[in-house]
């Protein structure tokens, strides 16, 4: 297995970190991190409480300025950019928030038309609804949620409308935070297999965060595990588990990773 | 980007739309206005494109769909994805379906008379509630809450005094100077004394102070309990047998009501000691002579009038404050709008019931 730094051969990267620094106070949340994410795979990321998973996010889409360290993702700079010169980057990206984020006072179709009407005024509101309605689809809701309000939807729906708002731009990388948490084994199931589906469809690079052993193993590429501060390593289950950090030991080993890993090999021969 | 060709030799062809380089969205509204522009039959040429995202894709097939637009020359890649946004054609709603007529104006009108009434029958029915648990507090000494009556009293009270007293002196200045400026027109400006004294101790003391807290400790009533009952602390209290309105209710209930005709009183002396200054500065009477007049022009009634309409007025402005909390409900956004009524409520009735209160000490002959 490569360094996490390191990019695999044969992989355009679309997102790398190096040397980055993440500290609030006197606690270091990152230190010397690496990692590179190719063009057209999933990335998993994962690693305990606390280990700065989000804050790796939020530094990657530009929330939180690192203390040091660079951050490139689709071979534009992040690090010191204004917002003017940020937002040519963020026309290609889509995220879905952990809780969603929808604007609540907006319906779903409304919340989706919001980053089109924002960086292309000029569509015209039959065309923009339909278009609406189209990515809501492929966001896996029924076309009924389009007119309904987020107070309205249940949580696996609010994850979906998050998604079909992210997808709004027609993305190139999609970034998840948590997209299965606090959704019942089917509904996440279906989410991911939903997210293996638009990643095929639409050729998207996404990078996940997720502490569903589930999602890791049916729907990513290639995992990162987050621990002491940086990326310890980056590969597939297989490849992590020759790696003997007590972490990934006791995470892909315990109990429940050994059941995730029973189940999906069932399901993979059967 | 694009071109258009226009087939005339052929009869019945019609137009062909040949597009070149990139169909995306960031050229979608031109793409569809040039679309629009042209005649049917129409024919898509794709053959010269490299690149086309799903809003691309979306438009070539609603051209198909709508005019029977024939697509030709395009790639494999490109008709699977013509092929799946087309699996996502459902039926477009943006909004719900809202009537915009004389009957949905009588329907609103209908909603929110219900929805007063039933807020009223809910006011009522909570301070009942409240009554009930006062009850069984007395009946139950041990079950008193008194460390959390205390906490009020500290954050209702004794840490809304400097607040309260910069506006009260700040009021007995402004209605000294301006009764000052008018009585001078009649030669009578001793009798700005009469006038500070008699309106800062009947009204504007209690009326001032019942608005603050109102603002400062109502508005917390609804927005503390309210968040509570979003993160299902409520739930959580009653499912372990402590009543939310004897934790909760009550204690702040105690402070409100119990504070206020404190803070009123140091809103007059605030008030009468703002007045003085003024008094003293501008118009040369000394603070001796000011503390005699008052003595002399104010009735030991208006000053009981203030003690007895100020716990009243504690008492509504902590009802509603926990009233509105506790009718939160599903989302945080609903605590805001909660908090929102809880003062406009209690500050409105605090002003209607001081309009109640002047009329009755008027008639029983307390002027």
């Amino acid at each position: 297995m490569i360094p996490p730094g390191e990019v695999p051969p044969g992989c355009t990267p679309v997102i790398t970190v190096r040397g980055l620094r993440n500290s609030f106070g006197e606690q270091v949340v990152h230190e010397d991190l690496d990692l590179a994410v190719c063009k057209g795979e999933i990335l998993g990321v994962v690693g305990g409480s606390g280990t700065g998973k989000s804050v790796l996010l939020r530094s990657i889409i530009g929330l939180q300025t690192p203390d040091e360290g660079e951050i490139e993702v689709l071979g534009e700079n992040m690090v010191g950019r204004t917002e003017d010169e940020a937002k040519n980057i963020r026309r290609r990206w889509g995220i879905l928030f952990q809780n969603g984020a929808l604007f609540s006072t907006l319906t779903v179709a409304e919340n989706v038309e919001v980053p089109i009407r924002e960086y292309f005024p000029f569509i015209k509101p039959p065309l923009l609804d339909e278009i609406a309605s189209y990515k809501i689809a492929m966001g896996g809701l029924p076309p009924d949620a389009g007119p309904k309000y987020p107070s309205e939807l249940s949580g696996g729906m609010v994850k979906r409308a998050g998604l079909a708002r992210a997808l709004a731009l027609d993305p190139e990388l999609l970034f998840l935070d948590e997209p299965t948490s606090g959704l019942d084994p089917i509904a996440a199931a279906a989410f991911d297999q939903l997210v293996r589906g638009l990643k095929e469809r639409l050729g998207l690079t996404v990078f996940l965060i997720t502490h569903d052993l589930d999602t890791l193993h049916s729907v990513c590429d290639r995992i990162a595990v987050l621990a002491d501060k940086k990326v310890i390593g980056v590969g597939t289950i297989p490849e992590l588990l020759a790696l003997d950090h007590p972490w990934i030991q006791e995470y892909f080993n315990g109990p429940r990773g050994r059941s995730a890993a029973a189940s999906y090999e069932k399901g993979a021969t059967a | 980007m694009a071109e258009v060709t226009y087939e005339d030799g052929d009869e019945g062809k019609g137009a062909i739309y040949r597009v070149a380089g990139t169909v995306n969205i960031a050229r979608a509204a031109t793409t569809q206005r040039e679309i629009d522009a042209l005649p049917d039959p129409l024919t898509i040429d794709l053959s010269d494109i490299n690149r086309m995202d799903t809003v691309g894709a979306w438009i070539v097939y609603r051209t198909v769909r709508d005019r029977g637009a024939k697509v030709i020359g395009a790639s494999r890649d490109e008709v699977s994805l013509l092929k799946q946004v087309g699996e996502f054609d459902v039926p477009t709603r943006v909004v719900p379906d809202e009537p915009h007529d004389f009957m949905a104006v009588l329907r609103e009108l209908g909603a929110w008379v219900a929805e007063t009434g039933s807020t009223l029958v809910g006011l009522l029915g909570f301070f009942g509630a409240t009554l009930i648990g006062f009850g069984n507090v007395i009946r139950r000494p041990k079950r008193f809450r008194l460390n959390a009556v205390v906490q009020r009293f500290d954050v209702v009270g004794v840490r809304a005094l400097g607040i309260i007293g910069l506006m009260s002196f700040l009021i007995g200045i402004v209605v000294a100077q301006q009764g000052a400026v008018q009585l001078a027109q009649f030669g009578a400006e001793v009798y700005t004394i009469n006038l500070i004294g008699r309106i800062t101790v009947r009204e504007l003391g209690v009326l001032m102070t019942a608005i603050m807290v109102a603002g400062r400790s109502g508005s917390a009533f609804a927005a503390q309990i309210g968040t509570m009952k979003i993160t299902e602390e409520i739930d959580a209290m009653r499912t372990i047998g402590v009543s939310p309105v004897e934790a909760l209710v009550l204690p702040r209930m105690m402070a409100a009501t119990l504070m206020m005709p404190l803070l009123a009183f140091w809103a007059m002396l605030t008030a009468l000691f703002g007045g003085g200054i003024f008094v003293w500065l501008s118009l040369g009477i000394p603070p001796l002579t000011y503390i005699q007049r008052l003595q002399e022009v104010i009735p030991m009634t208006d000053l009981w009038i203030a003690l007895i309409k100020a716990p009243v007025f504690g008492f509504i402005i902590a009802l509603a404050g926990c009233f509105q909390g506790m009718l939160v409900q599903g989302n945080s956004e609903e605590v805001g709008s909660r908090t929102t009524n809880a003062v406009v409520q209690s500050i409105f009735l605090v002003i209607v019931l001081d309009a109640v209160f002047a009329v009755f000490f008027s008639s029983i002959g307390w002027k």
